[in-house]
């Protein structure tokens, strides 16, 4: 682990600016740009299986409509709680760039980001545990196949968030300073994406059940 | 604070001393290009062979094949292959071709190595995540050459794996267990390398071009790399799911793909609802847009190797040319149907499905005539790799042709898997594709070894490559008339009876034409460590990476970070020194003589 | 070198129009009543992308041959109008080549797919399996008996899965190995696979459709010509794939109705 420090102005506000807003910096940040690329591509893999949603379900005749745990609501509000989370994180991280910190890193917000994040996928499982109650699992039904692929395949992604989060905040506390907030804006894109993408699914499921 | 400086060190702060930081898991994309290179070298000599042992069985059904008997007993028992390892070959040689070799060669591999230095930067926008896209890949090619080991061998269900065939498991046939699996298995880790390869040639083109390399003069080698990338990343994400879908089916008992009722080995199988259908528009969606990201870099080849050997830019500079790209991309998501005109699908989709096809052939033409009547009043120098790009437009044409055939569902209905679409395919991505990589080959391997490759045996590559691949590939449109099915292990049927010796003369077409590619790895080899050595400029090209040396340092260019102050085809300059200006030179670009 | 390729282009060119124009290798006779508008279709395309091929090629291979290396002592020039008329050209030119082939194709597919169904047309259902054909007839009764896919016995040559003890229809379908049918009348076949996927080609008829498990998939047609021809099945099936054959034949009314009473006698 490098102890490198570099010199700091005595208020870094345009850092601190770029932080809150997580605006495109002058030059573009390479990992900036790719984030918004697999947020692109994530949406097109889930855009095929809404596809799939909707041809087998016309086509098989077979779905059996089921009742979506309440829980799901929950999950929900915790999701987009902590995207609110993550963004009072991006201002705490501004505010120590002003306070010219050496080693700049997010706080409380940013904790609290993760126990929702947990809180979340922990949520996710006790909606699976409410669905084998009831003898739904994945092959039982092609309305519960997709069930547990959307809800599956979108906590996998969640959790591919929480280590980019995990990642960001290592980056951060190594006292790397980063004009544009760096690895903390690129992983809140890809985390408010999570949120977005989980209210599509849920509309989804809730339309088509 | 500044970026330019930190990104001098950023990528390589301190240049790995020991080899396996060097050589095996570095993090310079030359390396890295390298070493997709090879591996496509490596699969397209494994596809190669498979192809021989296909070919000979296709002429000559009980000849035996010894070293196949030892291979696999059960495929190929006293070296005679049975019907079900015809499939099996077919199957593997399809899947490494496609995936291994036209998909890694021109883009992970010659892209990953040139891109960067022609953009002028000093790396990959993300060095680490290249490297892991390289391994994940070779992790893929490992697994697809598992299934030779195993015992029941790869799967029979062709590179296309339609369900129910590859879906309901063991019953269907041999190969249809583990061997499928390994092979989807092969498939998902070539996704990701790719997904992950997409991000770093798009983040590169955009982000960490150097001073003065706008948009406008990238050279359209990057262009094709940039939009191949593009598409591959939403192409690729849909072959993720439909993949998925087919593993679940395979293995979780679910049935997006397998309807209920059917018998397969004397058992009703467990399944209900599903739909094939659904796995093919899937499947294709991804599908046809997989054939331009084989052929779109092979454009952008071309358009980058041809100015060179005709000391001219390409008539409509880089516009027209990337603009024809760009369309034929964007086009290549809508048209997926022609390939289920007879599937079942509705017949009003079927004409839906055509007219797109039948106009991607407008921005294909012009592209053609492009680089075809560039050559008017051009003066052309005659090295291999001219003479491969040059022959690359004959192939080109002679492909698109039968595209006309098989885009329109009334003639489609009859030439529909038929020897007419092999012959197609292999003409657009067997030996068109090929033919760019060789020429990328040529052209490029003096900068990334220091060594010229040899002329002579070059040109031999050449002139038997190209009159050979005619004499396999164009009589397979003819075998198409005559109404000759496609993936057929023996010719049994009383029509096919007498097509038997035009299967022989291909045969024998393809394995001389296979030797004489022995000729070029031992070129390759062999110029390797004793050809002639290279300046930095052989063949007087103007884009950046003829500005730094045969090969180029580890941070590309030496520590220098260049400008960029003209475009990439500025040849046939009045007024300059020699008969072209370099693209990071100062030297103005005076008006062109004859323009 | 460059004049060498010129030369190699231009007789590859030359060839392979030669073994297309004089039909070489060529589609059989046609024996449907629709399968001349196909015909007709692959003929004009013929021609169409037939002149672009030769002229692609020998445009390439006249500027291979005229523009070799001068050793830089040629001036040189460049297109007049450069790339313009060019992309004029190809949009106006093959625009106009794409929607002709395409309306006039129309047609042809139209002919296959949009065609109504002659109410007495002859109906014969056909399943596909790993690796033989088998059509079956209504029989007298004119009912075809229901398919349970869990009866099916090849040992006892019950491809269908009929119930003949508790289906009634069931007991006079005919099942056979060959698919026999009347010439000059209307037929419809049902098509569908007790497996995997398949496809029913028949290449005097111009008809190509493939077998999707789960679906019944109609095709109509007009045999025009008494005679024996091949079904090959043309979608990849499993190792069987290229041995999975049947024969059409196609009589006379006497003829069919002969084979009728045979097979009803069984």
């Amino acid at each position: 682990m490098s102890s490198v420090i570099y010199p700091q102005p005595a208020a870094d506000a345009g850092a601190a600016r770029a932080v809150r807003s997580a605006s495109r910096p002058a030059k573009a940040v390479p990992s900036y740009t790719a984030i918004w690329l697999v947020v692109g591509s994530i949406s097109m893999s889930f855009a095929a299986l809404t596809s799939a949603l909707i041809v087998r379900q016309d086509i098989g005749m077979d779905w059996k409509p089921f009742v979506l745990p309440p829980i799901l609501y929950l999950n929900t509000l915790v999701l987009l709680a902590s995207s609110v989370t993550l963004e009072l994180a991006r201002k705490e991280l501004a505010a120590t760039y002003l306070r010219s910190e050496t080693r700049p890193h997010p706080r409380k917000w940013f904790y609290a980001t993760l126990a929702l994040a947990l809180l979340f996928v922990l949520g996710q499982f006790l909606a699976w545990r409410n669905l084998a109650a009831q003898g739904l699992f994945l092959a039982t039904n092609p309305s519960s196949s997709f069930f547990y692929l959307f809800t599956g395949l979108h906590g996998l992604h969640v959790f591919g968030g929480v280590l980019g989060l995990l990642y960001a905040n290592h980056r951060s506390m190594r006292g790397l300073r980063f004009a544009a907030g760096g690895p903390l804006n690129v992983a809140a894109v890809y985390w408010h994406f999570m949120a977005i993408l989980w209210v599509y699914l849920l509309l989804i499921l809730r339309i088509r059940m | 604070m500044e970026q330019a400086p930190a990104q001098a060190l950023r990528h390589h702060p301190a240049p790995p001393q020991n080899f396996i930081r060097k050589y095996i898991f570095s993090i310079d994309h030359k390396v890295i290009g390298k070493q997709y290179l090879g591996l496509a070298l490596l699969s397209a000599f494994v596809g190669m062979v498979l192809s021989w042992a296909m070919r000979i069985h296709l002429g000559w059904p009980d000849a035996s094949i010894p070293l196949l008997g030892k291979l696999s007993p059960n495929g190929a028992p006293g070296g005679v292959m049975t019907p079900e390892y015809y499939l099996s070959l077919m199957t593997m040689h399809g899947t490494i071709m496609a995936f291994f070799v036209l998909t890694a060669a021109p883009l992970s591999g010659f892209g990953n190595y040139f891109l960067p230095i022609q953009v002028g930067a000093e790396d990959m926008a993300f060095p680490r995540i290249n490297m892991s896209s390289f391994w994940i890949t070779f992790i893929g090619f490992i697994l697809a050459a598992l299934t030779f080991v195993i015992p029941d061998g790869p799967p029979i269900s062709g590179w296309t794996a339609y369900p129910p065939l590859s879906a309901v498991g063991p019953d269907a046939g041999p190969g249809q267990g583990w061997g499928q699996n390994l092979w989807g298995l092969s498939i998902a880790c070539f996704t990701v390398a790719s997904l992950l390869g997409s991000l770093n040639f798009l983040a590169t083109t955009l982000d960490m071009r150097t001073k003065g390399m706008t948009l406008s003069r990238l050279p359209i080698s990057v262009w094709g790399w940039f939009i191949t990338a593009a598409l591959g990343l939403l192409a690729f994400a849909v072959l993720l799911p439909c993949a998925l879908l087919l593993i679940l089916d395979r293995l979780a008992g679910t049935s997006f793909y397998i309807p209920g009722g059917l018998v397969l080995a004397d058992r009703v199988q467990p399944h209900n609802g599903g739909s094939p259908l659904l796995f093919q528009h899937l499947f294709w969606f991804f599908g046809h847009p997989e054939v331009y990201l084989i052929i779109l870099p092979a454009f952008g080849i071309i358009g980058h190797v041809l100015p060179t050997f005709i000391r001219k830019p390409l008539l409509g500079g880089w516009k027209v040319l990337t603009a024809c790209m760009m369309l034929i991309a964007l086009l290549s998501l809508v048209v997926w149907g022609h390939h289920m005109f007879v599937s079942g699908m509705s017949p009003y989709s079927a004409m839906l499905f055509s007219v797109p096809t039948m106009f991607i052939t407008i921005p294909s033409i012009i592209a053609m005539l492009i680089w075809i009547f560039s050559l008017y009043g051009a003066d052309i120098r005659f090295s291999t790799p001219a003479l491969f790009a040059l022959g690359f437009l004959s192939l080109f044409i002679s492909g698109g042709i039968g595209g006309f055939f098989l885009a329109q569902p009334s003639t489609d209905s009859y030439l529909h898997a038929t020897y007419f679409v092999v012959g197609h395919f292999h003409f657009t991505m067997g030996i068109s594709a090929v033919f760019a990589i060789f020429a990328g080959f040529y052209y490029w391997f003096p900068k990334m070894t220091g060594r010229m490759m040899d002329e002579t045996l070059g040109k031999i590559h050449f002139w038997a490559s190209f009159i050979g691949m005619y004499g396999i590939f164009m009589p397979m449109h003819f075998l198409g008339f005559a109404g000759h099915v496609r993936r057929y292990s023996a010719l049994v049927d009383d029509y096919l009876v007498p097509l038997l010796g035009t299967q022989r003369f291909i045969s024998i077409a393809a394995l001389v034409v296979g030797a004489v590619q022995l000729l070029f790895f031992f070129n390759f080899i062999w110029s390797y460590f004793k050809g002639k050595k290279a300046a930095e400029n052989p063949w007087e090209a103007t884009t950046l990476e003829w500005e730094t040396t045969s090969p180029p340092p580890i941070d590309n260019f030496g520590g220098r970070r260049l400008t960029v102050y003209h475009g990439p085809m500025e040849y046939n300059v009045a007024g300059s020194r020699g008969d072209y200006v370099m693209q990071a030179s100062p030297e103005p670009a005076a008006a062109r003589a004859g323009d | 070198m460059g004049k060498i390729f010129a030369l190699v282009v231009v007789a590859v060119a030359i060839a392979t129009a030669y073994f297309v124009v004089a039909h070489v290798y060529w589609m059989p006779e046609d024996i449907s009543v629709h399968g001349h508008l196909i015909d007709e279709q692959i003929t004009e395309t013929t021609a169409g992308a037939g002149i672009l091929f030769l002229l692609g090629q020998f445009v390439l291979a006249a500027f291979v041959f005229l523009y070799g290396d001068s050793k830089g002592t040629r001036k040189l020039k460049s297109w007049p109008g450069g790339a313009k008329p060019l992309i004029w050209a190809s949009i106006v030119l093959i625009g106009i080549e794409v929607l002709t082939l395409s309306f006039i194709g129309s047609k042809a597919w139209g002919a296959v797919y949009f065609s109504p169904v002659d109410p007495n047309s002859l109906h014969v259902d056909v399943q596909a399996e790993q690796f033989a054909f088998y059509f079956r007839y209504a029989g007298p009764d004119g009912q075809f008996g229901g398919i349970h896919p869990e009866l099916i016995n090849e040992g006892s040559q019950n491809y269908f899965g009929l119930d003949p003890a508790n289906d009634v229809a069931a007991r006079d379908d005919i099942v056979v190995g060959t698919l026999t049918i009347p010439v000059n009348k209307p037929i419809l076949l049902t098509l569908h696979s007790k497996d995997v996927g398949h496809s029913f080609f028949v290449r005097e008829l111009r008809i190509q459709q493939d077998f999707v498990p789960g679906i019944t998939i109609p095709i109509h047609f007009i045999a025009t010509k008494t005679g024996k021809y091949e079904i090959v099945c043309t979608q990849l099936c499993g190792l069987g794939h290229y041995n999975m054959k049947a024969y059409l034949e196609v009589v006379t009314q006497d003829g069919f109705d002969q084979f009728l009473k045979a097979q009803s006698a069984q």
